[in-house]
């Protein structure tokens, strides 16, 4: 059987691990600065510790790292890497480089439970939760590594239904005895599961953004399930609760689907519902997925709808649309194709 | 004494709802394997299709799940299915009579009327409807029920003399009298008449209402009348 990995472990839980083998308790953060901050993959290596706990570490724990098993370009540079999690199941990591910026769009769960209309995740259904380590691997073993200048958990899962181990990874990605990002460089969306992003708030300094779509609670539930216990209102009500301060960003991401949420009317709902917060508006371009029913709203459309945002008051941009071509753009990581599925229970 | 509530579909003051208060268990019942009906004492009202969030001590996050019972009934019945390596649904498993346990007031917006209309669930997907059945909500309605087994048919007996014909058992893994025998999606992608006039009630996993809904927009179904509760 296979050493639990030492990678993907904060430092408390490090703290434990060197307790539970008799080691000075400082020994933990230079176990964390030899894994997150130099890099190194062989407990050898690790050489301001004693031989002796080198050698325990070893016979208990392991720090290899997997590569990625497939690697897709697209014309216009955006790359999608393919990672092996457990249970032979797959997830899809996509770099997105635009100029002097380069972001990594990661994964927090094998598939997603949350059935968005839009969104090709959900389609394949939810395989399992992402590990702390399988996270923080996506961005650890990512050859571009070193031309990040942002992190969004915008990949494939909800990142607040695998809460624990998404606020270990930003702990991981942010602490100086980790890899020292600062939280303004990560993004962590949801669609809005309440008591998750309450915590969220609470404990992390990272950026926020929630996928609203449409302000309107009707039409929300038609095109996620979410809206039936989570609704908007209640997450901006409890957004509103927040000073999240000048330094943390609350971003509303909304995908623009044509006849169904480009109008007038919701300009004017999303105006009242977002009434007087500091926020941004990002403009998403629908990606269309097989057998939907939905359609992307036109350039011109979105452009009006972008300038009857701003005219409102809202800082409002438009996302562009990368790695169409390798799917690889929002709202079309799968990998359906690749899973071994149970019997299901229907 | 029951609290008055403000029935409004989990918009107004939901904020205030979400802290959870201590209520004891009345009794706990084994369906099947794995799969449990818990009741409580009854504290307040709530709409069939409602939600509640369910703890057992504070230190557990507290997970959602839909009330079983109906509107008139004087228990509050959730159902769960045991997960082994979850961290709430074995202590639940646990449970017994005078237990305490922590819960919201119920909340959610999936809720049925009147009208005719399909109910679609797989496995404890049942549960919102078994409330909306009880709650005087069955009339025009077919009721569509998957499950891997024979025993997997929770209630049977209830939907079974109020629906008839009109309750259908989908058994993707055995034969027995009665059932259909294969996936509900399969029955579904049977179906060549589909009224586009009635509203299609979807619950249960992610991957029963994708591929239900799937189905039914292939069958030109308006996304209008499709409202979809998942299990999460």
């Amino acid at each position: 059987m296979k050493n639990p990995s030492l990678f993907g472990k904060t430092l408390a839980e490090i703290e434990e691990i060197v307790a539970s083998l008799g080691a000075p308790a400082f020994t933990a953060r230079q176990i964390a600065e030899w894994i997150y901050k130099k890099h190194i993959t062989q407990f050898d290596a690790m050489t301001n510790l004693p031989k002796s706990l080198r050698h325990q570490l070893a016979q208990g724990y392991s720090i290899e790292l997997s590569t990625a098993v497939k690697v897709q370009t697209s014309v216009d540079g955006t790359k999608k890497y393919l990672y092996p999690s457990t249970g032979h199941t797959f997830i899809e990591t996509a770099y997105i480089p635009e100029g002097k910026r380069a972001t990594l769009c990661v994964s927090s769960q094998v598939g997603c439970k949350m059935g968005c209309l839009f969104c090709m995740t959900g389609k394949q259904g939810f395989q399992g939760q992402l590990s702390t380590g399988e996270i923080i691997h996506q961005i650890r073993s990512l050859p571009e590594r070193e031309t990040l200048s942002n992190i969004v958990f915008m990949g494939m899962g909800e990142p607040f239904d695998n809460l624990e181990n998404v606020m270990k990874s930003c702990e991981i990605l942010t602490a100086d005895w980790g890899y020292g990002w600062s939280p303004k460089r990560i993004t962590v969306s949801t669609i809005g599961i309440i008591p998750a992003m309450k915590t969220f708030i609470e404990n992390s300094s990272c950026h926020l953004a929630v996928s609203m779509h449409t302000p309107f609670h009707a039409e929300r539930k038609k095109i996620m399930p979410i809206e039936n216990v989570y609704p908007i209102q209640a997450v901006v009500d409890l957004l509103r609760r927040y000073d999240l301060g000048k330094q943390r960003r609350l971003s509303f991401e909304y995908i623009m689907f044509k006849d169904f949420n480009d109008s007038n009317r919701h300009i004017q709902g999303i105006s009242r519902l977002l009434h007087g917060m500091r926020c941004r508006i990002n403009l998403i371009r629908f990606h269309p997925i097989p057998n939907s029913p939905l359609a992307s709203a036109s350039e011109e459309r979105i452009q009006q709808f972008r300038e009857g945002l701003v005219s409102k008051g809202f800082r409002t941009t438009i996302r562009a649309s990368r790695g169409e071509d390798i799917l690889a753009a929002c709202g079309l990581l799968s990998t359906k194709e690749l899973v071994k599925t149970q019997a299901p229970d229907f | 004494m029951r609290n008055t509530l403000i029935m409004d579909a989990g918009l107004v003051d939901f904020i205030e709802k979400l802290p959870l208060s201590k209520q004891i268990v009345t009794h706990i019942e084994l369906l099947r394997k794995g799969v449990y009906m818990l009741h409580f004492l009854r504290t307040a009202d709530f709409l069939p299709g409602q939600v509640v969030a369910i703890s057992t001590d504070l230190s557990v996050p507290p997970r959602l799940y839909s009330i079983c019972s109906g509107e008139q009934d004087e228990k509050l019945s959730v159902l769960f299915n045991l997960k082994s390596d979850g961290l709430l649904t074995p202590k639940l498993a646990q449970l017994s009579q005078g237990d305490p346990v922590w819960i919201s007031t119920p909340f959610g917006a999936f809720l049925g009327d009147d009208q005719p209309a399909w109910w679609i669930a797989a496995g404890t997907g049942i549960a919102p409807f078994r409330s909306m059945m009880r709650s005087g909500m069955a009339n025009g309605k077919t009721v569509i029920h998957g499950g891997r087994s024979a025993d997997s048919f929770y209630f049977q007996n209830e939907f079974l003399s109020t629906f008839g014909e009109n309750y259908i058992r989908c058994c993707s893994g055995e034969h027995a009298e009665g059932l259909y025998h294969g996936r509900l999606t399969q029955w579904m992608q049977e179906q060549d008449r589909l009224s586009k006039d009635q509203t299609y009630y979807l619950c249960g996993s992610a991957e029963m209402v994708v591929e239900v809904r799937d189905i039914l927009i292939e069958k030109e179904i308006p996304i209008d009348k499709i409202m979809s509760e998942i299990y999460f």
